[in-house]
């Protein structure tokens, strides 16, 4: 299931609802991002995330349905946030239930290596300076690269 | 064709979206760029370095040999930075 929201969620109800019911389910693993101090320089206050409405909803889609192809998941919940935030706020939020820990540590691995390169979301910071767009980061393509699959 | 831009490049270009007549000529992304690069000003300055930037065709990443249409919904952003 996929959420893009302004809302923050409740990170207990959410595991809660996503294995509820379901026995065959062993393990939930499960990502938290948060916004954090950029450190080097000046002081961000807030933080804003835009994004591309549809083509983001589209994109996490499409992560999910990989996931499904290539582990065994009873559940897949990706809930991304946009708007204003703050140092501390919660921005995402990956979860993955299975009936094995492998299956469900390795997808919830892979589901934040992949939507952070695929999702059309950007963030920009407000600083004392004015608004400053956050450059996008070499390790988070060779983050993805780790989950290539060999031909 | 419509277009969309996000991020840095919708605030150097000073809009989020307009409605254009596919260019004649313009046959594919690379084209499309060049032709946005030549209408000057902003628009000319905003996508002064192609390298870093990315576009999308009715929703899905393209590399810029993919051809292009009148009722095509074109996007064009920096690289993503969400999670």
């Amino acid at each position: 299931m996929i959420r893009v929201q302004r809302e923050d969620f409740d990170v207990g109800a959410e595991l809660e609802r996503l294995a509820a019911g379901n026995h065959r389910i062993g393990g939930v693993a499960s990502f938290i991002g948060l916004v954090r101090y950029m450190g080097g320089g000046d002081q961000v206050s807030a933080l804003t995330l835009e994004h591309y409405p549809g083509m983001t909803e589209k994109k996490l889609a499409e992560i999910e349905t990989e996931a499904h192809r290539r582990w065994p998941l009873d559940a897949v919940l990706i809930i991304h946030r946009f708007g204003q935030l703050e140092p501390g706020d919660r921005i995402v939020f990956v979860a993955t239930a299975s009936p094995h820990r492998e299956a469900a540590l390795a997808a919830c691995h892979f589901l934040i290596d992949w939507l952070k390169t695929d999702a059309p979301f950007w963030k920009s910071e407000e600083t004392p300076t004015g608004e400053r767009w956050v450059d996008s980061r070499a390790e988070d393509e060779d983050a993805k690269q780790r989950w290539a699959e060999q031909a | 064709m419509k277009l969309l831009y996000f991020a840095w490049l919708r605030a150097r270009i000073g809009c989020a979206e307009e409605e254009v007549a596919l260019p004649s000529g313009v046959r594919d992304v690379a084209g499309l760029l060049g032709w946005l690069q030549s209408r000057g000003g902003r628009y000319s300055e905003a996508l002064q370095n192609l390298s870093v930037v990315r576009v999308a065709v009715n929703q899905d990443y393209v590399g810029r040999e993919h051809p292009l249409r009148e009722d095509d919904e074109v996007a064009i952003f920096p690289p993503v930075t969400g999670g």
